[in-house]
Protein backbone atom coordinates (compact mmCIF):
# COMPACT_ATOMS: atom_id res chain seq x y z
CA UNK A 1 0.00 0.00 0.00
CA UNK A 2 1.31 3.54 -0.98
CA UNK A 3 1.85 5.82 1.77
CA UNK A 4 0.01 9.02 1.70
CA UNK A 5 1.50 11.86 1.95
CA UNK A 6 0.58 14.38 4.48
CA UNK A 7 1.33 17.91 4.37
CA UNK A 8 1.67 20.60 6.57
CA UNK A 9 -0.13 24.02 6.18
CA UNK A 10 3.00 25.05 4.60
CA UNK A 11 3.18 22.36 2.11
CA UNK A 12 6.05 20.93 3.82
CA UNK A 13 5.85 16.97 4.14
CA UNK A 14 5.14 15.86 8.07
CA UNK A 15 5.49 12.48 9.97
CA UNK A 16 3.99 10.55 12.48
CA UNK A 17 5.09 7.51 14.08
CA UNK A 18 3.49 4.62 15.60
CA UNK A 19 2.32 5.23 19.39
CA UNK A 20 5.24 2.37 20.32
CA UNK A 21 7.94 4.23 19.18
CA UNK A 22 6.80 7.47 20.64
CA UNK A 23 6.69 5.77 23.99
CA UNK A 24 9.83 3.33 23.69
CA UNK A 25 11.93 5.94 21.64
CA UNK A 26 12.21 8.68 24.42
CA UNK A 27 12.33 5.72 27.34
CA UNK A 28 15.36 4.20 25.40
CA UNK A 29 17.03 7.40 25.20
CA UNK A 30 16.59 7.78 28.70
CA UNK A 31 17.64 4.18 29.64
CA UNK A 32 20.33 4.61 27.93
CA UNK A 33 21.30 7.79 29.38
CA UNK A 34 20.94 6.83 33.01
CA UNK A 35 23.25 3.54 32.27
CA UNK A 36 25.51 3.77 29.61
CA UNK A 37 28.26 6.32 32.04
CA UNK A 38 28.02 3.50 34.42
CA UNK A 39 30.72 1.85 32.03
CA UNK A 40 31.79 4.67 29.70
CA UNK A 41 32.00 8.02 31.76
CA UNK A 42 32.16 9.93 28.61
CA UNK A 43 28.85 9.31 27.89
CA UNK A 44 27.40 11.82 29.74
CA UNK A 45 28.62 14.48 27.63
CA UNK A 46 25.71 13.26 25.41
CA UNK A 47 22.01 13.72 25.93
CA UNK A 48 20.00 11.84 24.03
CA UNK A 49 16.71 12.76 25.30
CA UNK A 50 17.44 16.07 23.63
CA UNK A 51 18.39 14.91 21.09
CA UNK A 52 14.79 13.14 20.48
CA UNK A 53 13.20 15.74 21.12
CA UNK A 54 15.12 17.46 18.09
CA UNK A 55 14.54 14.81 16.10
CA UNK A 56 10.80 14.11 17.27
CA UNK A 57 9.48 17.84 16.78
CA UNK A 58 11.67 18.25 13.40
CA UNK A 59 9.77 15.02 11.99
CA UNK A 60 6.11 15.84 13.34
CA UNK A 61 6.92 19.49 12.47
CA UNK A 62 4.10 20.44 14.55
CA UNK A 63 5.25 23.19 17.25
CA UNK A 64 2.20 21.97 19.50
CA UNK A 65 3.65 18.18 19.48
CA UNK A 66 7.07 19.23 19.83
CA UNK A 67 6.34 21.40 22.94
CA UNK A 68 4.84 18.47 24.38
CA UNK A 69 7.59 16.33 23.75
CA UNK A 70 9.83 18.48 25.04
CA UNK A 71 8.36 19.31 28.60
CA UNK A 72 7.76 15.34 29.17
CA UNK A 73 10.96 13.93 28.48
CA UNK A 74 12.69 16.81 29.86
CA UNK A 75 10.74 16.94 32.95
CA UNK A 76 11.40 12.70 32.97
CA UNK A 77 14.97 13.51 32.59
CA UNK A 78 14.83 16.57 35.83
CA UNK A 79 13.37 13.38 37.43
CA UNK A 80 16.56 11.58 37.20
CA UNK A 81 18.71 14.25 38.17
CA UNK A 82 19.81 15.49 42.01
CA UNK A 83 16.96 14.83 44.57
CA UNK A 84 17.40 18.07 45.67
CA UNK A 85 17.06 19.78 42.18
CA UNK A 86 13.55 21.39 41.44
CA UNK A 87 12.25 19.24 38.49
CA UNK A 88 11.42 21.69 35.51
CA UNK A 89 15.31 22.64 34.42
CA UNK A 90 15.11 20.25 31.99
CA UNK A 91 11.56 20.27 31.44
CA UNK A 92 11.42 24.20 30.41
CA UNK A 93 14.25 23.80 28.29
CA UNK A 94 13.91 21.03 26.48
CA UNK A 95 10.22 22.78 25.84
CA UNK A 96 11.14 25.88 24.09
CA UNK A 97 14.00 23.44 22.30
CA UNK A 98 11.00 21.17 21.44
CA UNK A 99 8.85 24.56 20.13
CA UNK A 100 11.53 25.77 18.19
CA UNK A 101 12.79 23.07 16.55
CA UNK A 102 9.18 21.94 15.28
CA UNK A 103 9.28 25.82 14.03
CA UNK A 104 12.62 25.87 11.92
CA UNK A 105 11.27 22.55 10.72
CA UNK A 106 8.59 23.73 9.14
CA UNK A 107 10.82 26.15 7.31
CA UNK A 108 14.29 24.86 6.39
CA UNK A 109 15.06 21.57 5.27
CA UNK A 110 15.78 19.58 8.03
CA UNK A 111 16.64 16.40 6.17
CA UNK A 112 20.36 16.95 4.96
CA UNK A 113 23.01 15.94 7.63
CA UNK A 114 24.76 19.14 7.09
CA UNK A 115 21.40 20.89 8.27
CA UNK A 116 21.02 18.45 11.23
CA UNK A 117 24.79 19.37 12.46
CA UNK A 118 24.33 22.48 12.42
CA UNK A 119 20.65 22.68 13.98
CA UNK A 120 21.71 19.88 16.82
CA UNK A 121 25.04 22.23 17.37
CA UNK A 122 22.66 25.23 18.24
CA UNK A 123 20.30 23.77 20.01
CA UNK A 124 22.52 21.83 22.24
CA UNK A 125 23.68 25.30 23.05
CA UNK A 126 20.41 27.08 23.12
CA UNK A 127 19.29 24.29 25.92
CA UNK A 128 22.38 24.56 28.37
CA UNK A 129 22.29 28.81 28.25
CA UNK A 130 18.45 28.20 29.42
CA UNK A 131 19.36 25.47 31.35
CA UNK A 132 22.21 27.07 33.38
CA UNK A 133 19.92 30.47 33.45
CA UNK A 134 17.72 28.34 35.05
CA UNK A 135 19.74 26.86 37.74
CA UNK A 136 20.97 30.40 38.24
CA UNK A 137 17.55 31.54 38.84
CA UNK A 138 17.18 28.36 41.08
CA UNK A 139 20.20 29.25 43.17
CA UNK A 140 21.85 25.89 41.65
CA UNK A 141 25.55 26.18 41.81
CA UNK A 142 26.51 27.20 38.29
CA UNK A 143 29.94 26.82 36.43
CA UNK A 144 29.46 27.80 32.71
CA UNK A 145 33.00 26.57 30.98
CA UNK A 146 32.34 27.65 26.84
CA UNK A 147 35.34 25.18 25.61
CA UNK A 148 33.18 22.33 27.27
CA UNK A 149 30.20 23.20 26.15
CA UNK A 150 30.98 23.63 22.98
CA UNK A 151 33.04 20.51 22.76
CA UNK A 152 29.83 18.62 23.77
CA UNK A 153 27.83 20.82 21.47
CA UNK A 154 29.78 19.05 18.32
CA UNK A 155 29.70 16.00 20.02
CA UNK A 156 26.19 15.60 20.04
CA UNK A 157 25.98 17.06 16.90
CA UNK A 158 27.81 14.37 15.14
CA UNK A 159 25.90 11.96 16.69
CA UNK A 160 22.99 13.46 16.09
CA UNK A 161 23.86 12.54 12.42
CA UNK A 162 24.21 8.88 12.91
CA UNK A 163 21.08 8.51 15.76
CA UNK A 164 18.26 10.69 13.14
CA UNK A 165 19.50 8.26 10.19
CA UNK A 166 18.35 5.64 12.72
CA UNK A 167 15.56 7.03 13.58
CA UNK A 168 14.30 7.36 10.16
CA UNK A 169 13.97 3.92 9.64
CA UNK A 170 10.66 4.73 12.14
CA UNK A 171 9.18 7.47 10.57
CA UNK A 172 5.44 6.88 9.02
CA UNK A 173 4.10 8.97 6.19
CA UNK A 174 0.21 10.35 6.23
CA UNK B 1 -12.80 36.08 12.49
CA UNK B 2 -10.38 33.42 13.62
CA UNK B 3 -10.76 33.44 17.76
CA UNK B 4 -7.71 34.21 19.43
CA UNK B 5 -6.53 31.35 20.92
CA UNK B 6 -7.12 29.44 17.63
CA UNK B 7 -4.81 31.51 15.96
CA UNK B 8 -1.86 31.54 18.22
CA UNK B 9 -2.71 27.87 19.43
CA UNK B 10 1.19 26.91 19.38
CA UNK B 11 2.36 29.99 20.60
CA UNK B 12 -0.75 29.76 23.45
CA UNK B 13 0.03 25.88 24.53
CA UNK B 14 3.91 26.83 24.61
CA UNK B 15 3.57 29.79 26.94
CA UNK B 16 0.60 27.97 28.75
CA UNK B 17 3.47 24.90 29.78
CA UNK B 18 5.96 27.32 30.50
CA UNK B 19 3.82 29.34 32.99
CA UNK B 20 2.72 26.04 35.14
CA UNK B 21 6.65 24.72 34.75
CA UNK B 22 7.76 27.91 36.11
CA UNK B 23 5.42 28.27 38.46
CA UNK B 24 6.03 24.66 39.93
CA UNK B 25 9.78 25.60 39.87
CA UNK B 26 9.31 28.86 42.03
CA UNK B 27 7.28 26.76 44.63
CA UNK B 28 10.00 24.47 44.93
CA UNK B 29 12.59 26.80 45.36
CA UNK B 30 10.76 29.02 47.76
CA UNK B 31 11.24 26.20 50.21
CA UNK B 32 14.34 26.46 52.53
CA UNK B 33 17.04 24.41 51.49
CA UNK B 34 19.14 22.84 54.48
CA UNK B 35 22.14 22.41 54.05
CA UNK B 36 23.17 18.78 52.84
CA UNK B 37 25.92 17.98 55.43
CA UNK B 38 23.08 16.99 57.83
CA UNK B 39 21.20 13.67 57.46
CA UNK B 40 18.14 15.43 58.81
CA UNK B 41 18.72 18.51 56.29
CA UNK B 42 18.46 15.57 53.24
CA UNK B 43 15.40 13.83 54.33
CA UNK B 44 13.26 17.20 54.66
CA UNK B 45 14.46 18.36 51.51
CA UNK B 46 13.14 14.80 50.28
CA UNK B 47 9.75 15.30 51.93
CA UNK B 48 9.58 19.17 50.49
CA UNK B 49 10.66 18.05 47.11
CA UNK B 50 8.00 16.74 44.28
CA UNK B 51 8.73 12.95 45.37
CA UNK B 52 6.46 11.27 43.62
CA UNK B 53 7.23 12.18 40.03
CA UNK B 54 10.72 11.06 41.50
CA UNK B 55 9.03 7.77 42.30
CA UNK B 56 7.72 7.19 39.13
CA UNK B 57 10.99 7.96 37.19
CA UNK B 58 13.16 6.10 38.66
CA UNK B 59 10.41 3.45 39.21
CA UNK B 60 9.87 2.95 35.27
CA UNK B 61 13.97 3.07 34.55
CA UNK B 62 15.28 1.51 37.50
CA UNK B 63 14.19 -2.21 36.89
CA UNK B 64 15.53 -2.43 33.29
CA UNK B 65 18.99 -1.14 34.73
CA UNK B 66 18.98 -3.77 37.48
CA UNK B 67 17.99 -6.22 34.55
CA UNK B 68 21.25 -5.17 32.33
CA UNK B 69 23.46 -4.31 35.56
CA UNK B 70 23.34 -7.93 36.68
CA UNK B 71 22.94 -9.76 32.93
CA UNK B 72 26.27 -7.86 32.07
CA UNK B 73 27.33 -9.37 35.90
CA UNK B 74 26.54 -13.10 34.52
CA UNK B 75 28.28 -12.48 31.32
CA UNK B 76 31.51 -10.81 32.62
CA UNK B 77 31.86 -13.38 34.94
CA UNK B 78 31.69 -16.19 32.67
CA UNK B 79 34.27 -14.21 30.67
CA UNK B 80 36.58 -14.16 34.04
CA UNK B 81 35.75 -17.22 35.12
CA UNK B 82 36.29 -19.56 32.10
CA UNK B 83 37.74 -17.17 29.10
CA UNK B 84 39.74 -14.89 30.79
CA UNK B 85 41.99 -17.15 32.62
CA UNK B 86 45.72 -16.62 30.27
CA UNK B 87 48.45 -16.39 32.39
CA UNK B 88 46.58 -16.75 36.07
CA UNK B 89 49.29 -19.16 36.82
CA UNK B 90 51.86 -16.56 36.53
CA UNK B 91 49.96 -14.25 38.44
CA UNK B 92 49.19 -16.63 41.16
CA UNK B 93 52.90 -16.73 41.76
CA UNK B 94 53.90 -13.28 41.76
CA UNK B 95 50.37 -12.74 44.05
CA UNK B 96 51.45 -15.54 46.66
CA UNK B 97 55.10 -13.43 46.94
CA UNK B 98 53.15 -10.40 47.16
CA UNK B 99 51.17 -11.89 50.31
CA UNK B 100 54.26 -12.89 52.15
CA UNK B 101 55.84 -9.65 51.59
CA UNK B 102 52.33 -7.90 53.30
CA UNK B 103 52.39 -10.29 55.70
CA UNK B 104 54.89 -9.33 57.19
CA UNK B 105 54.84 -5.43 56.77
CA UNK B 106 51.30 -6.37 58.82
CA UNK B 107 53.34 -7.57 61.91
CA UNK B 108 55.19 -4.29 61.70
CA UNK B 109 52.11 -2.10 61.35
CA UNK B 110 50.17 -3.92 64.19
CA UNK B 111 53.06 -3.63 66.68
CA UNK B 112 52.84 0.13 65.81
CA UNK B 113 48.43 -0.26 66.30
CA UNK B 114 48.75 -1.31 68.97
CA UNK B 115 50.59 1.07 70.82
CA UNK B 116 48.69 4.17 69.43
CA UNK B 117 45.73 2.27 70.56
CA UNK B 118 47.22 1.51 74.08
CA UNK B 119 48.35 5.57 74.37
CA UNK B 120 44.85 6.54 72.82
CA UNK B 121 43.26 4.39 75.59
CA UNK B 122 45.47 6.01 78.17
CA UNK B 123 44.11 9.53 77.04
CA UNK B 124 40.37 8.48 77.01
CA UNK B 125 39.89 8.51 73.07
CA UNK B 126 36.74 7.48 71.51
CA UNK B 127 37.06 5.62 68.13
CA UNK B 128 34.47 5.39 65.45
CA UNK B 129 34.09 1.50 63.88
CA UNK B 130 31.48 0.72 61.24
CA UNK B 131 28.80 -1.01 62.43
CA UNK B 132 26.39 -2.00 60.05
CA UNK B 133 26.76 -1.86 56.30
CA UNK B 134 24.54 -2.67 53.13
CA UNK B 135 26.19 -3.90 50.21
CA UNK B 136 24.64 -2.61 46.89
CA UNK B 137 24.99 -2.57 43.32
CA UNK B 138 25.22 0.39 41.25
CA UNK B 139 22.77 0.64 38.29
CA UNK B 140 22.50 3.96 36.85
CA UNK B 141 23.59 7.54 36.71
CA UNK B 142 21.63 10.83 36.20
CA UNK B 143 23.08 10.75 32.59
CA UNK B 144 24.17 14.19 33.05
CA UNK B 145 27.67 15.79 33.82
CA UNK B 146 25.25 18.54 35.50
CA UNK B 147 24.27 16.37 38.28
CA UNK B 148 26.82 13.82 39.70
CA UNK B 149 25.02 11.41 41.14
CA UNK B 150 24.10 7.43 40.78
CA UNK B 151 21.71 5.13 41.71
CA UNK B 152 21.91 2.13 43.86
CA UNK B 153 19.95 -1.03 44.33
CA UNK B 154 19.25 -0.79 47.73
CA UNK B 155 16.24 1.28 49.28
CA UNK B 156 14.33 1.98 52.89
CA UNK B 157 13.61 -2.01 52.65
CA UNK B 158 16.76 -2.25 53.08
CA UNK B 159 17.41 -0.16 56.39
CA UNK B 160 18.73 2.84 53.38
CA UNK B 161 18.12 6.20 54.91
CA UNK B 162 18.94 9.98 53.09
CA UNK B 163 22.37 11.11 54.76
CA UNK B 164 23.98 7.50 55.04
CA UNK B 165 27.81 7.34 54.21
CA UNK B 166 28.59 5.53 50.74
CA UNK B 167 31.96 3.77 50.20
CA UNK B 168 33.83 1.39 48.71
CA UNK B 169 37.43 -0.55 50.18
CA UNK B 170 39.32 1.67 48.43
CA UNK B 171 38.28 5.00 49.65
CA UNK B 172 34.74 6.97 50.28
CA UNK B 173 31.98 7.47 47.42
CA UNK B 174 29.67 9.50 48.83
CA UNK B 175 25.94 10.10 50.58
CA UNK B 176 22.59 8.83 50.44
CA UNK B 177 20.97 11.74 49.10
CA UNK B 178 17.28 10.02 48.31
CA UNK B 179 15.94 6.72 49.91
CA UNK B 180 13.50 5.04 47.50
CA UNK B 181 11.69 1.71 48.14
CA UNK B 182 14.04 -0.67 46.92
CA UNK B 183 16.51 1.80 45.11
CA UNK B 184 18.82 4.90 46.21
CA UNK B 185 19.99 7.81 44.94
CA UNK B 186 24.18 8.93 45.67
CA UNK B 187 25.31 11.79 45.74
CA UNK B 188 29.24 11.78 44.86
CA UNK B 189 32.01 13.43 46.36
CA UNK B 190 32.53 14.77 43.12
CA UNK B 191 29.39 17.31 42.87
CA UNK B 192 29.53 20.74 44.08
CA UNK B 193 26.82 19.94 46.59
CA UNK B 194 28.34 17.02 48.39
CA UNK B 195 30.68 18.18 51.56
CA UNK B 196 32.92 16.12 53.56
CA UNK B 197 35.55 16.98 56.41
CA UNK B 198 38.90 15.55 55.59
CA UNK B 199 42.38 15.28 56.94
CA UNK B 200 45.95 15.79 55.20
CA UNK B 201 47.65 12.68 56.40
CA UNK B 202 51.31 14.30 56.56
CA UNK B 203 50.43 17.76 57.98
CA UNK B 204 47.75 16.61 60.18
CA UNK B 205 45.38 19.58 58.25
CA UNK B 206 41.79 19.85 58.73
CA UNK B 207 39.75 20.94 55.74
CA UNK B 208 36.73 20.67 53.57
CA UNK B 209 36.35 18.49 50.39
CA UNK B 210 33.82 20.00 48.19
CA UNK B 211 33.31 18.49 44.72
CA UNK B 212 33.58 20.75 41.63
CA UNK B 213 31.48 21.53 38.61
CA UNK B 214 34.40 19.96 36.33
CA UNK B 215 34.05 16.82 38.57
CA UNK B 216 37.06 17.35 40.15
CA UNK B 217 37.16 17.59 44.59
CA UNK B 218 39.08 20.01 46.26
CA UNK B 219 39.99 20.92 49.44
CA UNK B 220 39.35 24.48 51.19
CA UNK B 221 39.80 26.03 54.29
CA UNK B 222 43.76 25.20 54.23
CA UNK B 223 45.91 28.68 54.61
CA UNK B 224 48.04 29.51 51.83
CA UNK B 225 51.05 29.31 54.17
CA UNK B 226 50.78 25.43 54.37
CA UNK B 227 53.50 23.47 52.22
CA UNK B 228 50.38 20.99 50.87
CA UNK B 229 52.24 19.30 48.02
CA UNK B 230 50.77 16.92 45.28
CA UNK B 231 50.71 13.00 46.10
CA UNK B 232 49.86 13.84 49.95
CA UNK B 233 47.23 11.83 51.14
CA UNK B 234 43.61 12.44 52.70
CA UNK B 235 41.74 10.39 54.89
CA UNK B 236 37.99 11.53 56.67
CA UNK B 237 38.02 13.24 60.03
CA UNK B 238 34.83 11.85 60.70
CA UNK B 239 33.48 15.42 61.96
CA UNK B 240 30.84 15.63 59.69
CA UNK B 241 29.19 12.93 61.20
CA UNK B 242 28.21 11.12 57.99
CA UNK B 243 31.71 9.65 57.11
CA UNK B 244 33.42 7.06 59.74
CA UNK B 245 36.98 8.67 60.55
CA UNK B 246 40.28 7.22 58.58
CA UNK B 247 38.59 6.35 55.02
CA UNK B 248 41.22 7.20 51.93
CA UNK B 249 39.25 10.31 50.11
CA UNK B 250 42.23 10.35 47.74
CA UNK B 251 45.88 11.95 46.71
CA UNK B 252 46.17 15.85 46.34
CA UNK B 253 47.23 16.42 42.58
CA UNK B 254 47.45 20.22 42.49
CA UNK B 255 48.07 23.30 44.87
CA UNK B 256 47.33 26.85 44.09
CA UNK B 257 46.00 29.70 45.53
CA UNK B 258 41.93 30.33 45.80
CA UNK B 259 41.12 33.18 43.92
CA UNK B 260 37.77 33.71 45.52
CA UNK B 261 39.07 32.86 49.19
CA UNK B 262 42.39 34.65 48.97
CA UNK B 263 44.21 33.72 52.35
CA UNK B 264 43.46 30.39 51.04
CA UNK B 265 44.55 27.38 49.07
CA UNK B 266 42.84 25.27 46.51
CA UNK B 267 44.42 21.58 46.43
CA UNK B 268 42.16 19.73 43.80
CA UNK B 269 42.39 16.13 44.50
CA UNK B 270 41.99 12.50 42.94
CA UNK B 271 39.75 10.75 44.64
CA UNK B 272 41.21 6.99 45.60
CA UNK B 273 37.93 5.64 44.13
CA UNK B 274 37.36 5.26 40.91
CA UNK B 275 33.50 7.20 40.20
CA UNK B 276 33.53 6.37 36.32
CA UNK B 277 33.33 2.76 36.84
CA UNK B 278 31.77 1.96 39.70
CA UNK B 279 29.90 -1.55 40.36
CA UNK B 280 29.75 -2.28 43.56
CA UNK B 281 29.33 -0.17 47.02
CA UNK B 282 29.19 -0.08 50.85
CA UNK B 283 26.26 1.64 52.69
CA UNK B 284 27.40 2.11 55.92
CA UNK B 285 24.20 2.21 58.01
CA UNK B 286 25.50 2.12 61.42
CA UNK B 287 28.20 3.89 62.85
CA UNK B 288 29.49 3.29 66.69
CA UNK B 289 31.28 5.40 68.74
CA UNK B 290 33.29 3.66 71.78
CA UNK B 291 36.48 4.23 73.80
CA UNK B 292 39.39 2.60 72.25
CA UNK B 293 40.06 -0.87 73.70
CA UNK B 294 43.77 -1.84 74.30
CA UNK B 295 43.33 -5.58 73.76
CA UNK B 296 43.05 -5.35 70.04
CA UNK B 297 43.67 -8.62 68.99
CA UNK B 298 39.96 -9.71 70.12
CA UNK B 299 38.76 -5.83 70.05
CA UNK B 300 36.81 -4.51 66.59
CA UNK B 301 38.33 -3.23 64.08
CA UNK B 302 38.55 0.25 63.59
CA UNK B 303 36.96 1.41 59.88
CA UNK B 304 40.39 2.27 58.28
CA UNK B 305 41.90 -1.00 59.07
CA UNK B 306 38.70 -2.88 57.77
CA UNK B 307 38.88 -1.52 54.65
CA UNK B 308 42.65 -2.65 54.40
CA UNK B 309 41.31 -6.28 54.80
CA UNK B 310 41.48 -7.66 51.15
CA UNK B 311 42.22 -11.36 52.66
CA UNK B 312 38.73 -12.52 53.64
CA UNK B 313 39.58 -16.33 53.37
CA UNK B 314 43.23 -16.09 55.18
CA UNK B 315 43.67 -18.63 58.33
CA UNK B 316 43.28 -17.08 61.90
CA UNK B 317 46.46 -16.65 63.32
CA UNK B 318 46.75 -18.54 66.69
CA UNK B 319 48.46 -16.39 69.83
CA UNK B 320 51.58 -18.64 69.46
CA UNK B 321 52.16 -17.20 66.07
CA UNK B 322 51.55 -13.81 66.84
CA UNK B 323 54.09 -14.11 69.53
CA UNK B 324 56.50 -15.61 67.66
CA UNK B 325 56.03 -13.20 64.42
CA UNK B 326 56.17 -10.45 67.09
CA UNK B 327 59.84 -11.97 68.46
CA UNK B 328 61.06 -12.30 65.20
CA UNK B 329 60.22 -8.77 64.03
CA UNK B 330 61.73 -7.25 67.21
CA UNK B 331 65.03 -9.26 66.76
CA UNK B 332 65.30 -7.81 63.25
CA UNK B 333 68.27 -4.88 63.03
CA UNK B 334 67.13 -1.54 63.83
CA UNK B 335 63.34 -2.59 64.36
CA UNK B 336 62.77 -2.98 60.28
CA UNK B 337 60.87 -5.38 59.07
CA UNK B 338 62.76 -8.49 58.52
CA UNK B 339 63.31 -9.47 54.79
CA UNK B 340 61.32 -11.71 53.17
CA UNK B 341 62.09 -15.68 53.52
CA UNK B 342 62.61 -17.42 50.61
CA UNK B 343 60.92 -19.93 51.65
CA UNK B 344 56.96 -19.64 51.56
CA UNK B 345 56.22 -22.11 53.83
CA UNK B 346 58.47 -20.08 56.65
CA UNK B 347 55.62 -17.82 56.81
CA UNK B 348 52.82 -17.75 59.13
CA UNK B 349 49.54 -17.51 58.27
CA UNK B 350 48.03 -14.34 58.93
CA UNK B 351 45.14 -12.98 61.10
CA UNK B 352 41.94 -13.47 59.87
CA UNK B 353 40.70 -9.48 59.96
CA UNK B 354 38.96 -9.22 63.16
CA UNK B 355 34.29 -8.88 62.61
CA UNK B 356 32.87 -6.04 63.15
CA UNK B 357 31.00 -5.09 66.63
CA UNK B 358 27.75 -5.20 65.39
CA UNK B 359 27.97 -8.64 63.70
CA UNK B 360 28.92 -7.25 59.93
CA UNK B 361 32.34 -8.98 58.27
CA UNK B 362 34.88 -7.10 57.20
CA UNK B 363 34.02 -4.15 54.47
CA UNK B 364 36.13 -6.25 51.82
CA UNK B 365 34.72 -9.64 52.53
CA UNK B 366 31.52 -8.21 52.24
CA UNK B 367 32.30 -6.68 49.12
CA UNK B 368 33.98 -9.83 47.88
CA UNK B 369 31.12 -11.54 49.17
CA UNK B 370 28.23 -10.41 47.17
CA UNK B 371 30.50 -10.31 43.86
CA UNK B 372 31.10 -14.04 44.03
CA UNK B 373 28.02 -15.17 45.63
CA UNK B 374 30.12 -16.97 48.20
CA UNK B 375 29.46 -17.45 51.74
CA UNK B 376 31.28 -15.35 54.25
CA UNK B 377 34.76 -17.35 55.32
CA UNK B 378 34.57 -18.68 58.64
CA UNK B 379 36.77 -16.00 60.00
CA UNK B 380 33.50 -13.20 59.70
CA UNK B 381 30.93 -14.46 62.02
CA UNK B 382 29.93 -11.82 64.56
CA UNK B 383 32.23 -10.74 67.20
CA UNK B 384 32.23 -11.69 69.99
CA UNK B 385 30.33 -9.67 72.41
CA UNK B 386 32.19 -9.65 75.34
CA UNK B 387 35.17 -8.44 73.50
CA UNK B 388 33.52 -4.74 72.53
CA UNK B 389 32.26 -2.96 75.61
CA UNK B 390 30.85 0.33 74.19
CA UNK B 391 31.36 3.41 76.54
CA UNK B 392 29.10 4.92 74.37
CA UNK B 393 26.62 3.36 71.71
CA UNK B 394 25.55 6.06 69.71
CA UNK B 395 24.18 5.14 66.41
CA UNK B 396 24.77 8.45 64.28
CA UNK B 397 22.42 7.77 61.16
CA UNK B 398 19.94 4.84 61.52
CA UNK B 399 17.83 4.54 64.68
CA UNK B 400 16.31 1.11 63.41
CA UNK B 401 18.35 -1.74 63.14
CA UNK B 402 18.53 -2.57 59.24
CA UNK B 403 18.59 -5.79 57.48
CA UNK B 404 21.28 -7.86 56.59
CA UNK B 405 22.76 -8.17 53.10
CA UNK B 406 22.15 -12.02 52.16
CA UNK B 407 25.37 -13.47 50.90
Amino acid sequence: MAAQRTLSREGIEVFRFSPLATVLIPLLALFLQASLPLRFSFFAIFNLPLLVVIFFAVARRSPMAGTVTGCVIGIAQDSLAYAHQPIGLFGISNTVVGYIASSIGVKIDVENPGSRLLMTFGFYLLSRGIYQILRNMARQPIDFNWGHELGAALANAVLAVGLFLLLDRYKQRG
Amino acid sequence: MENFFTRYRNETVLFGILFVQIIALAVQVRVPQPPLGSASGAVQQQQAGPRLIRVWATSLIAPFQKVTVHSGEGVRGMWRNYVDLIHVRQQNAEMKQEIDRLRLEKIRLQQDAEQGQRLQALLGFKEQYLDSTVAAQVIGTSGTDLSRVIYIDRGTRDGIEPGMAVITPDGIVGKVSRADKTTSQVLLITDPLSGAGVLLERLRLNGVLKGTQGGYPEVLNVMADEKVQPGDTIVTTGGDRVFPKGLPVGTVTNVFPDRERDPFLAIRVKPAVNLGRLEEVLVVTKILEQQVVTDSTNGPVRAADVLAQRLPSAKKKSADEVAKQTAAAEAAPGGETPAMSAEPAAVPPVATPAPMPGGKPATGANLADKKSGANPPAGAKPADKKTTTPTTNSATTNPKPPKETPH
